[in-house]
């Protein structure tokens, strides 16, 4: 009955005495006539010492996600430092070509964030609206077999690699969407950020729905005896109470519809374009950072440059949104 | 009978008093001749919260000293004092000694090691707490933390506690079976016996019966009246019937100060001090 | 009379009232269709263009110009490795770090520091690590487009997903279980690896799955470190004849994996070629559906088992 997480049970005991035992000598130990009693109480200073080796060992691998962060921030400008000597920041904002691979180099990064922003667009007018339907529908109307199925299902549907997504964007949902607009190019911003939205909708469900479920319940029983129906208690009173956790899934859903990548390098085409129109091919930040990646460009030169560039700029974005995020979940924290 | 629980009562509070004013080194030594620990200026402080104040006592050898009061009196604070749990949190801080013997030493002092301290005085909690390993495995934690490994001994010593915690004939067969499967009252026992297997010299316990069922309670009433014969016990309760029944000295203690310190008879049918006859008769807490 | 015509009016409006629930409900199971409906559309899809393509030879091949002899023998071999590199290097950092900052972390300013970038790290785009891996592990350690540069930049990818399971895991342990081992004499350090460690190993199990499924399918960091597209050998294998048995020049090897491969195969132009990458998409998603299957039960056989 219970073998089912015995096993790694067993797994982790092995881990944790072979730790002690092996990675540092020997835990230190009473010695054998002292096993009943320790005659005076003292001080083992070497067991306090092991303590604090591990401690120590503990605290640096927890400090090691500071280590990359710093890390990300230093590459991230000290190449994009490198381009922008070659670059100036005022031609890199404001030109509005892309082309750094071309001999006559134009190094515009708004093409790149037009292409970005338009196919975030589309994925988050799909996955917003989507995913807090069915975060309210879960949450408040939903039957407990229906949301013990439908949640590890939206889970898998989270999990399927993007790269699976693109293909399904470039060879199902294109053909498709030609049926309905014929002048659809093969790539297409519409296409790929359609397939992106379905992709993020998990992600902006299952959160929204943690913070409505974490509404508690006598607040949903007040409006109730008020003679309120289900949908009036879920707009009215319980999305509302939840608001910090739903902005802050819509945030989550925004960086990840940003920092997309495969399905747009796939489905939207590689070609920088300024263009507002979905119905266009274009490319994203990311899709620029693959399209180099692919090639072969010498570490040191210009082109290498650009992706860190382009990389920095996606970057700030997200972190951008990310604080944007924190500053809305903190000002509307709900306590109950 | 009254007359002479009175004498108790008058002589142990003396003795605390003595204790502390007497210069007189051969009195000292009479009074503490079989006091197995002893409580001097001992003051507990959560952060600013000052939890108990000036409490002086005396746990005598082989005895069971019970100690009541109303809820956030202070009880609980001061048993954990004795195996320095409150070091597990941060903001707390102790003013004062608990002195051990034989050894003489203050278990309070930064000098000493609390787990140390853990290793001669052991703990039962208020909920049944086995870890979720075999029964076995229970028991024989407090050893192999001490570094004993050979099964030998582990076995001998394992028996040997349940034994204690009259357990033994009920789970001789399935020592390998998880601790969750037994029922409450085996599972407190249970938690008995794991600290009993490594030979503390003080047995601490806090509301031990709180979360079980009266015949429970009653065989692990029982069980504290036998172990008494080899270990100091310490009890916290909220149970003054409870009191009554198991502990041979009473101390009530409310908010954070003890009130009165006594032989239990004493305590419970002459009380020296109104607020313990008020709280003993039920007109507080 | 005044009141029964009061009674009608409030019926009325509570059954337009009902009439809007059952409207939202409708609305919310179609919202949920589509999520279904498109998995499926994906999965069927997949499923007839690869399906003829999936045989024995398949696995065992390399990929060739010949999209009918093509195989995934190299990218199957490449994410096996890279995610044994991923799985050493993230697990014990991860369950190092949830260990330290859920029972060691004195709450100072680090420690807050600490925190509030472990949250920020899950919301940083994926390929960010790949930049980061090409220049410190490619360029600065010198570790070149290897298998041990690949599996390290997804180790770091993951890394906040270990950990913060890990702390969760940690935390659902009650106090009574840390405070009785502590009543016994254990010392901090005994106290995590005999109990807390163990008792959360199912819980800490889920979040290195749940990883890795999402580590499997990652393409592009692994595209940024510049993994080949074309490989058509096989890392050394880590196993000798000879003394000292084991071998670690594959870490340095280069590599393809999966959805290289399949993303490799789709942007080709040639119909064919898109067989290849169904085939292989299809590998793919019932790996890391498996995986995550894996994990769900995991949890759920944890909740029936656990009854702190």
């Amino acid at each position: 009955m219970s073998q089912g997480c015995n096993i790694p049970i067993v797994i982790f005991n092995l881990f944790g005495s072979a730790l002690n035992r092996y990675l540092f000598v020997t835990p230190p130990q009473l010695p054998a006539e002292t096993t009943t009693q320790p005659k005076t109480l003292g001080y083992s200073h070497r067991r306090h010492l092991y303590e604090r080796l591990i401690e120590t060992l503990l605290f640096l691998m927890a400090f090691a996600s500071v280590v990359i962060t710093l890390s990300i921030v230093v590459m991230l400008v000290k190449e994009s430092y490198v381009f922008f000597q070659h670059v100036p920041l005022w031609d890199f904002l404001t030109d509005t070509q892309w082309t750094p691979l071309f001999d006559n180099a134009h190094y515009g990064i708004l093409p790149l964030i037009s292409g970005t922003l338009v196919s975030s667009a589309v994925a988050l007018s799909v996955a917003i609206p989507l995913g807090t339907i069915i975060a309210i529908y879960l949450s408040e109307f939903a039957p407990f077999i229906v949301r013990e199925i439908a949640k590890p299902f939206l889970e898998l549907l989270g999990g399927v690699p993007t790269v699976v997504y693109g293909y399904f964007a470039l060879l199902f949902v294109t053909p498709l969407l030609q049926k309905i607009f014929p002048e659809l190019p093969g790539f297409s911003l519409l296409s790929a950020g359609l397939v992106m939205g379905i992709m993020i909708i998990p992600y902006v469900s299952s959160m929204a729905e943690d913070a409505m479920r974490a509404v508690p319940m006598n607040l949903r029983e007040g409006s109730y005896a008020m003679g309120a129906t289900r949908l009036h208690t879920a707009i009215r009173v319980v999305a509302p109470a939840a608001f910090s956790g739903i902005a802050a899934s819509y945030i989550l859903g925004i960086s990840r519809a940003v920092g997309e990548t495969m399905v747009v390098a796939i489905a939207a085409g590689m070609q920088p374009n300024l263009t507002w129109d979905p119905m266009e091919p274009a490319a994203t930040i990311t899709a620029y950072i693959v399209q180099v990646s692919l090639g072969d460009l010498p570490h040191g030169s210009i082109g290498y440059q650009t992706i860190f560039a382009a990389g920095l700029t996606l970057f700030l974005i997200t972190i951008m949104f990310n604080i944007i995020g924190h500053i809305v979940s903190r000002r509307y924290r709900e306590v109950y | 009978m009254g007359a002479l629980a009175a004498q108790g009562n008058e002589n142990s509070k003396i003795e605390v008093e003595q204790l502390h004013h007497t210069q007189d080194n051969a009195a000292k030594s009479a009074i503490l001749t079989g006091c197995k620990s002893e409580i001097r200026d001992l003051d507990f402080f959560y952060g600013d919260f000052h939890a108990l104040k000036n409490v002086n006592m005396l746990l005598h050898e082989r005895q069971v000293t019970a100690l009541i009061g109303p809820s956030g009196c202070g009880k609980s604070t001061l048993l954990r004092c004795f195996n320095r749990m409150h070091d597990l949190y941060p903001g707390t801080r102790y003013v004062g000694d608990i002195i051990l013997h034989p050894d003489n030493v203050n278990i309070l002092s930064r000098n000493v090691d609390p787990i140390e301290v853990r290793m001669r005085i052991s703990m039962v909690f208020q909920k049944p707490n086995p870890f979720p390993k075999s029964i076995y495995e229970n028991v024989a934690y407090g050893l192999r933390v001490r570094g004993v490994r050979q099964r030998a001994i582990l076995d001998e010593k394992v028996e040997e506690a349940l034994r204690g915690a009259a357990l033994w004939e009920e789970v001789k067969d399935r020592m390998n079976t998880r601790a969750f499967e037994l029922s409450g009252g085996q599972q407190q026992r249970l938690c008995i016996a794991r600290a009993l297997a490594t030979d503390p010299e003080i047995l601490l316990f806090d509301e031990p019966t709180s979360a079980l069922d009266p015949i429970a309670t009653a065989s692990i009433e029982e069980l504290i009246a036998d172990l008494k014969k080899k270990v100091t016990i310490l009890i916290v309760t909220h149970s003054m019937q409870q009191a009554a029944r198991v502990s041979d000295y009473t101390a009530y203690m409310y908010l954070g100060e003890l009130i009165e310190f006594g032989v239990t008879d004493t305590v419970f049918i002459k009380p020296k001090n109104k607020m313990t006859e008020d709280y003993i008769t039920g007109r507080v807490g | 009379m005044q009141d029964s015509k009061k009674a009608q009016e409030i019926r009325i409006i509570i059954a337009r009232h009902k009439r809007y629930d059952l409207l939202f409900i409708i609305i919310g199971v179609f919202a949920l269709m589509i999520a279904v409906l498109t998995f499926i559309a994906l999965f069927t899809h997949m499923l007839i263009d690869g399906m003829p393509r999936l045989t024995w030879d398949f696995f065992t091949s390399f990929p060739s110009r010949h999209s009918g002899l093509a195989g995934i023998l190299s990218a199957w071999v490449g994410t096996t490795l890279v995610m044994l590199v991923t799985a050493l290097a993230a697990v014990p950092i991860g369950i190092g770090a949830g260990v330290y900052l859920e029972e060691y972390a004195p709450k100072t300013i680090i420690t807050q520091i600490i925190e509030i970038n472990i949250t920020n790290l899950a919301g940083i785009p994926s390929i960010i690590y790949g930049l980061l891996a090409l220049g410190v592990f490619v360029y600065q350690f010198g570790f070149g487009q290897s298998i041990l540069s690949a599996g390290l930049a997804l180790a770091l990818l993951i890394l906040p997903i270990v950990i913060v399971t890990t702390r969760e895991a940690i935390r659902a342990i009650p106090v009574a279980i840390r405070e009785g081992a502590y009543a016994l004499g254990a010392s901090k350090w005994q106290t995590v690896s005999d109990h807390l460690l163990p008792y959360s190993a199912a819980g800490i199990m889920t979040g290195v799955i749940i990883g890795l499924a999402r580590a499997i399918g990652e393409t592009a960091p692994i595209i940024t470190i510049g993994a080949l597209t074309f490989i058509a050998f096989l890392p050394p294998a880590p196993i000798k004849a000879e003394f000292p048995f084991l071998s670690f020049e594959w870490l340095m090897a280069p590599f393809t994996v999966m959805p290289i491969q399949m993303f490799n195969w789709v942007s080709r132009p040639q119909e064919d070629f898109q067989f290849n990458a169904a085939a292989a998409g299809l590998v793919l998603v019932v790996m890391t559906l498996a995986m995550n299957a894996l994990a769900i039960y995991v949890r759920y056989n944890m909740r029936k088992n656990i009854k702190w």
